[in-house]
């Protein structure tokens, strides 16, 4: 009696999809904003990513095995895809305990004590970004200065970003094609726009996430402050420095897309963006932080409840 | 300095604690005090074993009603009534206290599995797709829509028999379990004296054949039963036996003489004949 | 652009292995099972009783109701017994057994392969001719078809659309279908305009039967009022709402009926029966059936009669030793079926034999919110709320999110990366809301 009949409901055949397909596809993706962070920052780059995604399974393993005691759920990729985020958005000087803070923090706090993956309401990630920040603002704004793969760790010469630039009045920028291919100070992730636009194409390929999300924060940016630019164009920079500084594509195409913390209709996603555009050119313009990327998508995830409450998916045949 | 922070803090304290009286003196809701008591009687299960969505509608309902007729808590049983009979100042039936039966034996060495199921293992699910894992389609699936529906943990999936048990002592009789249950396979039954209770542990309504070939403990409808309860407490119906719990008179009769024990007794002495020659 | 419908869909792997495969005729079974359930709606009532003698074609059971059908004896023999038996519902119901003798035809059965183009009859007579032979959807829907011929009053028909899309994978019998029997299929798609008062039909094909758009949109230029429209392939285009909107751009509302879009739609297979039924005097007792599936050697278009063993066919197709599923329909809405030895009925559109190791589902993870299941659903429903929603019991909140529009499709749980059996979950839902739907009323 070996052989027999299977029986389950249907759909009988399953496209193959699965979360670790699309868990490691935006880890592919991650790859050209890597390479060029390893370019500009050199070793301290790889370190930093190394530690981080280290941490960040380490973590995840243990708390799976040694607190909540079920099945580990670190081959699903989710913990190495939130290691490599948050280094993402470290500076590449940063030392090991505070990536392994961070990374605790992002894990611990963020995603395992709300269930896991799947249950978290904030992106771990960018809260274990923020907490840093809040924490060791200091470490966490000293930049490296780019070079041509330095071997400097935490001990290289520092410099500022675009924004912090900004937001103390400087007026020397750099050139837009540095900033294109990333030749200035930052986070890991954020410096090279053209490596993370090809990470998107990459992922609108593959169909790992949809246009609606990064489209329409990088519109609305524009927009925002396109419209101040226009007002007062000795006040306020090109909408374009806005665009290709500081972590707006790096929050844009892989933050802010986050699956489980980002709302699930179409209409709903344009909604979201449209905020977390709104609240980030709002802090980078008018608030004490040069930068706001982070802050929006965290006040934007806490909304996004809300915003799958009132933007329900297109109904067939009307309401 | 301390004296006006004092007074700041306990001027405020004071003016809010005057607003909030006047506040709820002002928006206070009229309630029946008896409500109160009521509710208070009630085993505050908020099962819904009564019908009402919970404790405090029941208490309503209680309360509104001009008799008690028909209105019955079955956690708290004829107790439970009786004192909220007595603070409403009317009459409650004595109900016979009663207890869920799961009438199915098919246990996994007398019903044995012709497919597999790889489907959600839920039972309402598994009823929409076909009958079942074994040639019954009438018995249990054994997946634990019952226990899932069950507030008082009182009924259990037995791994060993994949079939659900239930635990006397818990069972409030609120009959979560009966409309969980998609082949309606749970009675409430008559608790019974000393809770001994005879019953047909079988709900399969195909011909003697079929129903033997699926399973060992299945009725076949021979109607040996009926034939020997003097009672007239057994029907037969549709190739399936049923004992009238109100009829029996618990002989125990019946019990021997069907042929695939489909006849269960629950909570009596061991027999005379059985005790004898497991001592010889 | 190609038309398609607008919202959701996903795009599974076609595996169309029978198509182009010519239509085989099946042994005639030694017995016939022939179930009394074999349409949405009351059982048919048995007219005959052990030891009859029945032809081919002869009226063995009379509609239970006005939504039930004929059934007439797919074989010529005696009426074994009338007894209880496996069925694609998962169910024993009754069926009419009868012993396979020779095979004699009722008389005034037009058997010859003529083809017959006109028909003068009037709309109530072709009414009453489909009623008579008990044609039911061939789709697998199997409603019967003179219900659908009968519009509620208040509503007119403005449109016929022929479903001709089979969009669930591997199926071909309605594929294998057109290319036989194309002129007929256009006889008897001008027959239910007739019956229907309309003068404009639609038939909808997917692109990927080029053969069959090219021969059918050849033949209908001699049918005056009937169009060929190549659809884009996607699932779940033969979904009537579905097809309605791709084909006339209007969107069946919530609750409502198709015909309130204006639009009555029958499957190709339908018009088929349709037309051996008014021009033939044939009642509905064979049927084209697809098998096919990894667990067959040769997968094949029969034409089957009703109450022919799963068995037979699947033998017929060289099937593997152990299989590990029989899916009665295709591998997206089809009926897992618990043994082989349960007959074709009337609504069985294909057999499809899965092996073992592609029968399992994969462990069901956390959900990831990813959203695919929202984009995928054709309802425009959000699967994943309504799974959680049924799991908690939260029939309201079901309710409220339009469970019961649900066409249990099974996009969602085909396209979820977690795995997760949202449509268990969400049929549950279905039946639960619309069973309280009911005691509201």
């Amino acid at each position: 009696m070996e052989n027999k009949l299977i029986i389950s409901p249907s759909p009988h055949i399953h496209s193959g999809d699965s979360v670790e397909r699309n868990m490691y596809g935006v880890l592919i993706a991650l790859v050209p904003a890597f390479v060029a962070s390893l370019w500009f920052f050199g070793l301290g780059a790889l370190i930093v990513m190394l530690a981080s995604i280290a941490f960040c399974v380490a973590f995840e393993y243990l708390i799976t095995k040694y607190i909540m005691k079920r099945e580990s759920t670190v081959s699903d990729g989710s913990a190495i895809l939130t290691g490599a985020l948050l280094a993402f958005n470290l500076p590449s000087n940063l030392p090991l305990w505070i990536i392994a803070l961070g990374a605790l923090f992002a894990i611990g706090v963020a995603k395992m004590a709300f269930g896991g993956l799947g249950n978290n309401i904030f992106n771990p990630a960018l809260a274990g970004r923020v907490f840093l920040l809040i924490s060791f603002p200091a470490q966490m704004t000293t930049w490296p200065s780019p070079g041509v793969f330095p071997l400097a760790y935490t001990d290289g010469a520092t410099g500022a970003t675009v924004l912090s630039l900004l937001n103390e009045g400087a007026s020397q920028l750099p050139s837009y094609t540095d900033m294109l291919l990333g030749r200035m100070g930052g986070s890991l992730g954020e410096i090279s726009a053209i490596a993370l636009l090809l990470g998107l194409a990459f992922m609108l390929v593959r169909r790992i996430i949809t246009w609606h999300i990064p489209t329409s924060i990088i519109l609305t940016v524009a927009a925002f402050t396109g419209i101040m630019y226009a007002i007062d164009p000795a006040g306020y920079v090109n909408p374009l420095v806005h665009l290709l500084s500081g972590g707006l594509l790096l929050g844009a195409i892989f933050m802010a897309t986050d699956y489980v913390t980002s709302p699930m209709s179409k209409s709903g996603m344009i909604v979201f963006g449209i905020g977390i555009g709104i609240i980030t050119s709002v802090i980078r313009l008018f608030g004490s932080y040069p930068e706001g990327v982070s802050f929006a998508i965290l006040i934007m995830n806490a909304v996004t409840p809300l915003i799958n409450t009132y933007f329900k998916p297109t109904h067939f045949g009307g309401k | 300095m301390i004296v006006t922070a004092i007074c700041i803090v306990g001027g405020t304290g004071v003016l809010c604690a005057t607003l909030l009286y006047f506040i709820s003196k002002k928006f206070e809701v009229a309630e029946n005090p008896l409500l109160a008591q009521v509710q208070e009687a009630l085993p505050a299960a908020n099962c819904g074993g009564c019908g009402y969505p919970g404790c405090s509608a029941f208490a309503s309902a209680c309360v509104k009603a001009s008799s008690l007729d028909g209105l019955l808590c079955p956690v708290g049983g004829s107790d439970v009534m009786a004192k909220v009979a007595t603070i409403l100042g009317k009459t409650a039936d004595n109900v016979e206290p009663r207890v869920a039966v799961v009438r199915c034996n098919g246990n996994c060495e007398a019903r044995l599995r012709t497919n597999q199921y790889d489907g959600t293992r839920n039972c309402r699910i598994a009823s929409q797709l076909y009958g079942g894992e074994t040639g019954c389609s009438f018995g249990c699936f054994g997946y634990g829509d019952c226990e899932a529906a069950c507030t008082f943990g009182a009924i259990a999936v037995n791994p060993s028999t994949g079939l659900p048990e239930v635990i006397e002592s818990k069972c409030t009789a609120c009959g979560a379990c009966v409309k969980a249950c998609p082949k309606n396979l749970i009675e409430l039954r008559r608790r019974g004296p000393k809770s001994r209770r005879i019953y047909v542990s079988c709900m399969n309504r195909d011909k003697g054949g079929p129903a033997r070939k699926a399973c060992d403990n299945a009725c076949i409808g021979c109607s040996k039963c009926v034939k020997e309860c003097a009672f007239d407490a057994i029907t037969m119906a549709n190739n399936l036996a049923f004992i009238d719990s109100l009829k029996c008179r618990l002989c125990r009769k019946c019990v021997p003489v069907c042929p695939t024990g489909a006849i269960i007794e629950l909570n009596f002495p061991p027999r005379k004949e059985a005790a004898e020659a497991k001592e010889s | 652009m190609q038309k398609t419908f607008r919202i959701g869909g996903i795009h599974p792997p076609a595996n169309k292995w029978s198509a182009g495969k010519a239509i085989v005729k099946a042994d005639i079974p030694s017995q016939a099972i022939v179930p009394l359930a074999q349409h949405i709606g009351a059982p048919a009532q048995a007219l005959v009783k052990k030891g009859d003698k029945l032809k081919v074609g002869t009226l063995i059971a009379k509609a239970g109701g006005f939504v039930s059908a004929n059934i007439h004896s797919p074989v010529s023999g005696a009426v074994l017994k009338i007894d209880e038996s496996l069925d694609a519902s998962g169910y024993k119901r009754p069926a009419i057994f009868i012993d396979t003798e020779g095979d004699e035809w009722e008389e005034g059965i037009d058997l010859s392969s003529e083809i017959r183009r006109d028909c003068k009859l009037s709309p109530q007579e072709i009414v009453a001719a489909i009623n008579q032979a008990g044609i039911v959807g061939m789709g697998g829907a199997t409603f019967p078809t003179h219900v659908k011929l009968t519009p509620p009053s208040g509503f007119k028909a403005e449109i016929l659309i022929i479903n001709a899309v089979e969009c669930e994978p591997f199926l071909t019998s309605d594929h294998a279908l057109m290319l036989a029997h194309g002129e007929e299929i256009l006889i008897g798609t001008s027959i239910l305009m007739r019956a229907l008062g309309v003068s404009k039909a639609a038939i909808g094909i997917e692109s990927n039967k080029p053969d069959a758009i090219a021969l059918l949109s050849r033949l209908a230029a001699s049918f005056e009022g009937i169009t060929v429209v190549s659809l884009k392939e996607r699932y779940p285009q033969g979904g009537e709402k579905q097809l309605i909107d791709a084909i006339i751009r209007r969107q069946v509302k919530s609750g409502a009926l198709p015909i309130s879009a204006g639009a009555v739609v029958q499957n190709a297979g339908t018009a088929f029966a349709v037309y051996e039924a008014v021009q033939k005097n044939k009642p509905l007792v064979e049927r084209v059936v697809t098998v096919t599936g990894r667990g067959v050697g040769n997968p094949a278009n029969y034409l089957a009669r009703i109450g022919t063993p799963l068995r037979q066919l699947m033998e017929a197709s060289g099937v593997i030793s152990h299989p590990g599923k029989i899916i009665s329909g295709g591998p997206m809405m089809g009926k897992a079926v618990a043994s082989a030895e349960i007959p074709v009925t009337k609504g069985c559109s294909g057999i499809l034999i899965l092996s073992a190791s592609e029968s399992k589902r994969k462990q069901m993870r956390n959900c990831i919110r990813c959203a695919k299941c929202v984009d995928a659903c054709p309802m425009g429903l959000n699967p994943t709320l309504l799974m959680n929603a049924a799991e908690f019991a939260a029939w309201d909140t079901a309710e409220s999110n339009y469970a019961a529009d649900c066409i249990e499709c099974g996009s969602c749980s085909y396209v979820c990366p977690s795995h997760r059996p949202l449509l268990d979950h969400i049929r549950m839902a279905k039946g639960k809301v619309m069973e309280i739907a009911r005691s509201r009323k």
